[in-house]
């Protein structure tokens, strides 16, 4: 056991971040919770470089094949045979082509399709994807979205709130209003008209829709330390040495105000991936073709009533289980970051 | 007061005003000529030209945001692209069944998002409320349309307890029949985070200095917390409520998209998917003007509430 020697005195005093990330770390559930939030970005970096999940439209089993648990379902058994290839049709003007056409598979390697799994680790969908990978690409999508949004929204709130905080007068006028007029209408309002509005559907888009109309929470409290940073002793040494007003506001107070950004940053990715999900269900979100937790839902509410329940379960727990611990995660690090708040 | 609430409605105005030009620019500029939309797939440039200047689009953009300030100020919003039903029309008569499931669910849910949270913090800082607490955050964490679709499903189509969808013409039938189930789903949905919320409104109350000395002069733990810190946390929930009463209405919409209930929240969807750009610049300017009259009024009850509260 070391003891702290009174006689030396600890030449460097840990900064905010150092001090934070001890207190994180003494929080066991904080821990937990960024653990699997990494696990859940380390997926979204797999599948987005191709190593997992790039053939998850691949209709590798039949089609609604049940997770293996529930071993294989007797009325679809006669799906998984690989289809015998029809008697030859003294009438069909077509037979020459496709005989050809066969010779030219075989020889190129590509026999006819492999016989269908009966069943799979969570079962396949209408067409006979993997859910797993089918989930794991449609997290990759929510999770992209919410994050990139997200940053969109801080950047544009820190932008507008170190303006209005800093300048103050006119320029704090203006923004307060624009404020307030983006305040009263309701975010889910707005997110809907200008979804009407845009009427092209992509993942930049909905990006865009969430990122320009999320700025206001952030605004609000970067503008509130931007005003309280400005009459400190080191922003007036600045100005002693002529550093600019751009310098001042981005190199000089933004530092000591970005764990407020970070905050809002995590929170925001939270509400962002659930209002994906939302908007990708009711088909203002990703494009037909693109896969996210909001077009599983979406095919899986239909699904249910034949009983299919899998696809529900599972994009409904992947992403239950990544908004509990990125919401835990948010919490503790707002507790971190501002112990004074608790 | 008069002089006060006066005051409040004349600052209201610029904040309308900008309201208004914001509508106006992202669907005039934004999302581009809607008379190509209108005029179907096999149009000529004589019927797009009749449709431009049908709906204004060939005035200068003073004589059309001036056009769009009118409609606004007489709630003539002329008749839906897709329908072709007057707007005003469709905005009375989708209220009611809104205010129906809205009304109820915003009762029950303030109500037991009290009582729970005043109960939970009689027990604060124990296990009982750390695992309340952790259920909330997972109970925030699932999709609202997982509740739905779930519960519509196994209550409504499995044990067939109530209609799957719907809607009647009486208030009674419709609240009793048609309604319950949305508002149960919309209050499993909302308890977490009202819990969450109001929880944190009476932690806040319970270190005050007159909880201490209500305890010091004797009274017990149940009318120190049901009576004193109730009228104290009173207020920011009485702020919480009013103001997102408006935003309700529009957030109740995927419940009146799954039962089929004529709503507001319903219509913007509908319009949003038909591109019925009328119906939605009417639904959103209102809403945004309901919101700022709800936020007034919230303030106004803060006075009720709370004598020492002067507005000024």
């Amino acid at each position: 056991m070391m003891r702290a020697d009174p006689l030396h005195v600890q030449a460097a005093s840990p900064g905010l971040w150092t001090l934070a990330w001890r207190r994180l770390r003494a929080d066991r559930v904080a821990m937990v919770a960024l653990a699997v939030v990494g696990l859940f970005l380390l997926s979204v970096l797999l599948s987005a470089t191709g190593l997992v999940a790039a053939d998850w439209e691949d209709e590798v089993a039949v089609n609604y094949a049940p997770p293996v648990f529930l071993g294989p379902d007797p009325a679809l058994a006669a799906l998984s045979r690989p289809v015998p290839p029809a008697p030859p049709n003294a009438f069909d003007p077509l037979a020459g082509d496709l005989a050809a056409l066969k010779a030219g598979l075989a020889r190129e390697g590509r026999a006819a399709p492999a016989a269908k799994a009966v069943t799979l680790p969570f079962g396949a969908d209408k067409w006979g994807h993997d859910i797993v990978k089918k989930t794991i690409k449609g997290g990759q999508t929510s999770i992209v979205v919410g994050l990139v949004a997200a940053l969109v929204a801080v950047a544009l709130g820190t932008l507008f709130g170190a303006l209005s905080g800093f300048y103050g007068g006119v320029v704090d006028d203006l923004f307060n209003w624009f404020y307030s007029v983006f305040t009263s209408i309701p975010s889910i309002l707005m997110i809907l008209t200008v979804a009407a509005v845009l009427q092209t559907k992509g993942v930049l888009s909905i990006v865009l829709i969430l990122g320009l109309t999320g700025w206001t929470g952030p605004y609000r409290l970067i503008r509130a330390e931007y005003i309280k940073h400005k009459a400190r002793e080191y922003v007036m040494a600045a100005d002693a040495i002529g550093a600019s007003n751009w310098r001042k506001m981005f190199v000089h107070i933004f530092p000591n105000v970005s764990h407020v950004a970070l905050v809002q940053m995590s929170i925001l990715v939270v509400g962002f991936i659930k209002a994906e999900v939302i908007l990708s269900f009711l088909g203002f979100g990703v494009p037909v073709g693109v896969v996210s937790w909001g077009s599983m839902l979406n095919e899986a509410q239909n699904e249910l009533i034949l009983g299919k329940w899998w696809q529900l379960a599972a994009a409904a727990s992947a992403m239950a289980l990544l908004v509990t611990a990125f919401s835990l995660f948010a919490d503790a690090l707002r507790d971190a970051l501002d112990p004074k708040l608790k | 007061m008069l002089p006060y609430i006066l005051r409040r409605l004349w600052q209201m105005v610029p904040t309308m005003a900008g309201v208004v030009v914001l509508v106006f620019v992202l669907f005039n500029w934004v999302g581009g000529d809607p008379s190509y939309l209108l005029a179907g797939k096999m149009a000529d440039a004589r019927a797009i030209a009749n449709i431009r200047a049908q709906l204004g689009l060939d005035l200068p953009w003073t004589s059309q945001l001036w056009i769009f300030v009118k409609q606004i100020l007489t709630f003539d919003f002329g008749n839906a692209w897709s329908t072709g039903e007057p707007v005003s029309h469709i905005l009375t008569s989708r209220l009611g069944p809104s205010l129906t499931v809205l009304v109820p669910l915003t009762v029950l849910e303030t109500l037991f998002g009290i009582a729970l949270a005043l109960a939970i913090a009689f027990v604060r800082g124990s296990l009982t409320d750390r695992l309340v607490m952790v259920a909330c955050t997972v109970g925030m964490s699932i999709s609202i349309l997982v509740y739905i679709i779930v519960f519509q499903y196994g209550l409504a189509y499995k044990l067939g307890l109530f209609p799957v969808q719907g809607w009647g013409e009486s208030l009674g039938e419709n609240l009793l029949r048609y309604a319950t189930l949305p508002i149960l789903i919309g209050l499993a949905v909302s308890i977490a985070p009202t819990l969450r919320l109001f929880r944190s409104f009476v932690l806040d109350e319970v270190g005050q200095d007159y909880v201490r000395t209500a305890r010091a002069k004797g009274l017990s733990e149940r009318r120190i917390v049901w009576v004193h810190v109730l009228r104290n946390a009173a207020i920011p929930i009485i702020t919480y409520v009013m103001s997102n009463l408006p935003a309700l209405l529009i957030g109740a919409f995927l419940l009146e998209r799954f039962f089929g209930i004529p709503g507001i929240g319903r219509e913007v969807i509908l319009a949003v998917e038909r591109s019925d750009f009328p119906v939605i610049k009417a639904i959103t300017v209102y809403v945004a003007a309901a919101t700022m009259v709800f936020n007034l009024l919230a303030d106004l009850m803060y006075q009720a509430v709370d004598p020492r509260v002067q507005l000024t």
